[in-house]
């Protein structure tokens, strides 16, 4: 660093002097970061330390100690989007298998006795200390990995234009056992999400429309054979249910998503001010800090609060889209591409279901919900954004 | 193969592309659109909803304002009790429910631990009583006899009794001062039922669980008065009940005071009298029924002649008011509404109806004069007067030749006023009625207010009833099943011979029943206010009022005064001159006619007294004593079921009033510091903001 000895010394561009001028130099890796991107991640990651100290002030069990977890999740979820650029999305890819192989392998754990059942899903990992993990979180970037790995491989080689059917193939095949023993636990959400993830990843590798097509087609096929073979879980049904019509048992299933609509609704325009809210300080609505956060912000922050998270949300997916035009091979395209169905399909689970739109399905809002596991996922998708924005060309 | 051969994308890849682009911001778009819906668009909906989620509220009930006699003297007051009670709240975020804390409170307070827990559990479709049915919001009351001592030792030691206090609360208290109970005319309270709050919900005055509401007497016809608003704090709570925050309340308002014109001196020495004659009578032999007067009940009234103010309304059997306070046991309720205590509920002043007998003789006095006989004309008080075959006889058969109506009042002559009927009835077309008959003596009767509720404002008035044509009509209509069934039985006797006449011909005025019921016996019904307001109106120059116990209804701080001033439903059907006639007469029969020997000695020139007595006979049952008197300044009014004569049995009850009013001896003479009330009184108590009350 430039040493400074009184006020009259004026700073000048000293260029690639010292660690910092390295870094900071034109070119340079840090200069290269997606600035918006990495801005509006963290403006979100901070509007949500102020809900979830909202949500959780009240409680007795470990009141702050949320506020103070979710800053330490965010602040590793930091570390490891750091050490994502750092070793970059390419050397990653040769550690594909490895992290493919790890994260099949932690699901299955979660099958055996060492997995916690939480509202209903069997999808978390007990680390003691009462910290939990759930795996299926970092199986949605495995699973983009490994197929963007497979679907690329012969494109970015030259060989052909697009990937051929046995390729698309194999690659379906790669995320079908995840995705199998993801709903086993069953966790619904994330099969959802993972599905999307796929879709983004097809559409982004070129694979011809038909398969696209008939992807969507065995989606939806699939999932009118699961409910009519009731192979969903009753408070699966349940909940589906009271989302078509919350009036009917507005005391049972259907009490969560009202009160979650009475929240939001009741924020008006310029919300009730942080910690002010009712509904919120009434623990009224239930998992505030985690699926329902959005409820904190429509009630605390109002149309205002709220909007601003959705702009947020828009300039990180404005941003993913961006560099997925603009990566430097397809490998990187397809990513990003699954990273944007990912976390925009997410979002709008999430934010869908606290307004009322969509059927409730136990998803974290990306960067603002509490929750490790999530938090250190995103963290480490937006490290493979950043690390492609970086290795693309400097002249594009 | 492409132009950007660097980025490894061709045109498929570069178009899917920007439809995701498209796609993720249309989805973000739907949800900027839906979030615009539900917090600008209905908002303000969605915050009446959240604001009612969660606001709990404990009700502070007002404390009901006193009953004052027309001094300042409690009738009616409230006692500050202990009352030690639980929080729910409080009790249910133990570990034990709070089993542990209650059970020492039931050891404090010498009560078993069962009964304790079983006061402070919530009443629902599975939980038998005792339990709370109130909101488990609200203190739950364990006890409300709980002794300084105990109230101390929960309050010394509150770390040990978490959730539980000890505190002065309001109760009810009837004081009885000078011996004045005045049970039915100050009514009891009850708990309110589901049905009324219900009712009760979108008025301006919505009542509350823990309310308890006038069921009779004053407390009923002045209960919104009384009553007061209930204070409510609002306490926001959360999901599970725990009180999060204060949110705005509601003051509470007390109840205003009721001054009454009830001097509960001459209230208590009226009830004394009353009972004291009623006992005496059942030691007199009854000549008729060959027994004791039964005496069963009774009622007296002392109302101010000028003003139609009630002093005193005694009704005996009576009973103790405070029975009800702290709720009513069901014995004690059996015993209060069986035949065997013969009703003490009931206030026979206003719901006690009997043919009134002698005393009706100032209406027939008057229909006479109104149908055109000089009041000093000559009239034949024969021992006996002959209708076709049936003789109608003078009471006690005493002859007294050809006397003028004031003297036929006098003397109390049935054969004057039977004549007069007689001729009246054949006027009206005899059995065969004219179609528009004047029916004088009927039609005066209604003039005084007879058939009808004087309106006093007690509930639950009686209208008596005058039984002119179109009641006999309906009556018969009512009846003649019955009769007629009766009247084909080959039976000879009294009651079966009645029957077949009423059969045949009961649906017509006879000669018999206009006659009879020209001197108040037969059909006819009074109650004894009724008769009060007549005589009150003779006294007072005509004006016929409707009686009052109320007579100011006064804000707790004392400033705003609301006074109830005298009403009237018309003026006497007769002249002035008539009016004066009569008025003397009646001082005649105090002086020299019937009631005279029960007024000797009496200062007749400084207080002139007026009377008029009467014996009705009610068939199966016997004599009712009655008795109708008044002063300048009082009219008081006294009847007996089943007591006897007028004069005798009721009278001297009567005399003991007026004794004590005007401070009149046993010789006669006034003393003026002895006399009670010798005019009524006209100020008001004043009542200071403090709550503290000075006698005018």
């Amino acid at each position: 660093m430039s040493s400074s000895s009184g006020g009259f010394y004026i700073r000048r561009y000293q260029p690639q002097q010292g660690t910092w001028g390295k870094l900071t130099a034109p070119g340079s890796l840090v200069r290269r970061l997606d600035w918006q991107l990495l801005l509006a991640a963290i403006a979100l990651s901070v509007i949500g330390s102020a809900l979830v100290w909202s949500a959780t002030r009240v409680r007795d069990d470990i009141g702050e100690g949320f506020l103070f977890r979710h800053v330490m999740f965010t602040a590793i979820g930091l570390a490891l989007m750091a050490g994502t650029v750092w070793l970059g999305h390419r050397t990653l890819r040769g550690a594909v298998p490895f992290l493919y192989a790890a994260s099949v392998l932690l699901i299955i754990l979660v099958l055996t006795p060492l997995g916690v059942t939480i509202n209903g899903s069997h999808a978390w990992l007990s680390l003691g200390g009462g910290f939990t993990v759930q795996p299926s979180e970092f199986t949605k970037i495995t699973i983009i990995l490994g197929m963007a790995m497979i679907l690329a491989a012969r494109v970015d080689a030259g060989d052909r234009e697009h990937p051929d059917h046995r390729t698309v193939l194999q690659a379906l095949g790669l995320a079908t056992l995840p995705i199998l023993i993801i709903m086993l636990m069953p966790d619904l959400g994330s099969v959802m999400v993972i599905a999307m993830a796929i879709l983004g990843v097809l559409l982004a590798s070129g694979a011809s429309n038909r398969w696209v097509i008939g992807l969507v087609s065995a989606a939806v096929g699939g999932a009118v054979v699961i409910v009519s073979l009731g192979m969903l879980d009753e408070y699966q049904v349940a909940r589906f249910a009271a989302f078509a019509n919350p009036a009917l048992d507005p005391a049972g299933v259907g009490y969560n998503t009202n009160q979650a609509r009475i929240a939001i609704g009741s924020g008006g325009a310029l919300g009730k001010g942080l910690g002010e809210g009712s509904q919120t300080t009434g623990q009224f609505v239930p998992e505030q800090q985690t699926d329902f956060i959005f409820t904190v912000a429509g009630e605390e922050l109002g149309f205002v609060g709220a909007g601003l998270i959705l702009v947020l949300i828009g300039v990180v997916l404005w941003r993913a889209c961006r560099i997925a035009q603009h990566a430097s091979d397809l490998y990187g395209t397809i990513v990003a591409a699954g990273i944007i169905a990912w976390l925009g399909f997410q979002s709008f689970e999430n934010i869908g279901m606290a307004l009322g739109i969509m059927p409730v399905a136990g998803l974290p809002l990306p960067f603002v919900s509490y929750g490790g596991s999530s938090m250190f996922a995103v963290w480490i998708a937006v490290g493979l954004l950043q690390s492609i924005a970086v290795q693309r060309p400097m002249s594009a | 193969m492409t132009n950007i051969p660097a980025t490894g994308r061709n045109t498929r890849v570069t178009i899917r592309l920007i439809a995701i682009q498209v796609l993720v911001f249309s989805l973000l778009l739907t949800l900027g659109g839906r979030l615009w819906y539900l917090q600008i668009r209905n908002g303000d909906e969605y915050e009446k909803e959240a604001s009612g989620n969660h606001v709990q509220q404990v009700i502070e009930p007002a404390v009901r304002g006193s009953i004052l006699d027309a001094r300042g003297v409690p009738l009616a007051d409230n006692e500050t009790r202990l009352v030690v009670s639980a929080s729910r709240t409080a009790l249910m975020k133990m570990d034990d429910d709070g089993k542990n804390v209650l059970t020492k409170l039931a050891g404090v307070l010498g009560m078993q631990p069962k009964d304790v827990i079983q006061k402070v559990r919530l009443c629902d479709s599975e939980t038998p009583k005792p339990c709370w049915n109130g909101s488990p919001y609200q203190p739950i009351p364990v006890t409300d006899e709980a002794t300084p001592r105990q109230a101390l030792q929960i309050r010394e030691r509150a770390e040990e009794f978490p959730g539980i206090s000890a505190e002065p609360a309001a109760l009810r208290r009837y004081a009885a001062p000078a011996g004045a109970n005045t049970a039915q005319v100050l009514g009891y309270l009850s708990p309110v039922t589901d049905d009324e709050i219900t009712k009760a919900e979108d008025s301006k005055n919505p009542l509350l669980r823990t309310d308890q509401i006038g069921r009779s007497g004053i407390e009923r016809s002045y209960d919104k008065d009384l009553r007061g608003q209930a204070g409510v704090k609002r306490y926001q709570v959360d999901k599970l009940g725990r009180v999060i925050g204060e949110a705005k309340g509601q003051k509470g308002v007390p109840g205003s005071t009721l001054v009454t014109s009830i001097d509960s001196r001459v209230q208590g020495i009226a009830e004394r009298e009353l009972d004291k004659a009623m006992k005496a009578a059942r030691k007199e032999f009854d000549r008729n029924t060959e027994r004791n007067y039964k005496a069963d009940s009774g009622a007296m009234v002392v109302m101010e002649a000028k003003t139609g103010r009630v002093v005193s309304m005694a009704s005996n059997p009576t009973y103790d008011p405070n029975a009800w306070v702290g709720g009513i046991d069901g014995k004690e309720y059996q015993k209060l509404t069986s035949k065997k205590s013969n009703y003490p509920l009931l206030n026979r002043a206003i719901q006690g109806q009997s043919a009134p007998g002698s005393i009706f003789k100032v209406i027939p006095t008057t229909a006479a004069v109104n149908a055109g006989y000089p009041f000093d004309g000559g009239y034949q008080c024969s021992s006996s007067y002959n209708i076709g075959g049936q003789v109608f006889k003078n009471f006690e058969s005493q002859s007294h030749g050809s006397i003028n109506l004031g003297r036929a009042l006098e003397v109390s002559c049935d054969t004057v006023f039977y004549r007069l009927a007689h001729k009246e009835w054949q006027k009206d077309g005899g059995n065969k009625p004219k179609k528009n008959p004047k029916d004088w003596f009927f039609k005066t009767a209604k003039q005084f207010g007879l058939g009808k509720e004087t309106g006093i404002d007690l509930p639950n008035e009686v209208a008596g009833r005058v039984p002119d044509r179109k009641w006999k009509s309906d009556y018969w209509r009512a009846n003649k099943d019955g009769w007629c069934k009766q009247a084909k039985s080959k039976k000879k006797d009294y009651v079966t011979q009645i029957a077949r006449e009423n059969c045949l011909e009961g649906m017509k005025m006879r000669a018999g029943d206009a006659v009879n019921y020209s001197i108040g016996q037969g059909d006819t019904q009074v109650t004894p206010l009724q008769m009060a307001v007549i005589y009150g109106a003779i006294a007072n120059g005509g004006t016929m009022y409707d009686p009052t116990v109320g007579k100011a209804v006064i804000s707790p701080d004392g400033k705003d005064v609301n006074e109830i001033k005298p009403k009237s439903h018309g003026k006497l059907p007769m002249g002035e001159g008539t009016r004066k006639a009569i008025d003397k007469a009646l001082a005649g029969v105090a002086t020299r006619g019937t009631a005279a020997w029960r007024f000797e000695g009496w200062p007749q020139k400084q207080i002139p007294m007026h009377a008029k007595t009467g014996t009705a006979e009610v068939y199966g049952k016997q004599t009712t004593s009655w008795f109708a008197t008044y002063t300048k300044d009082y009219t008081i009014v006294m009847t007996i079921s089943q007591g006897g004569t007028g004069s005798g049995a009721s009278a001297p009850a009567v005399r003991a009033v007026y004794n004590a009013l005007y401070g009149v001896n046993k010789d006669g003479k006034i003393n003026p510091k002895k006399a009670l009330l010798p005019a009524p009184q006209r100020k008001l108590p004043k009542i200071s903001a403090d709550g503290t009350v000075q006698s005018p």
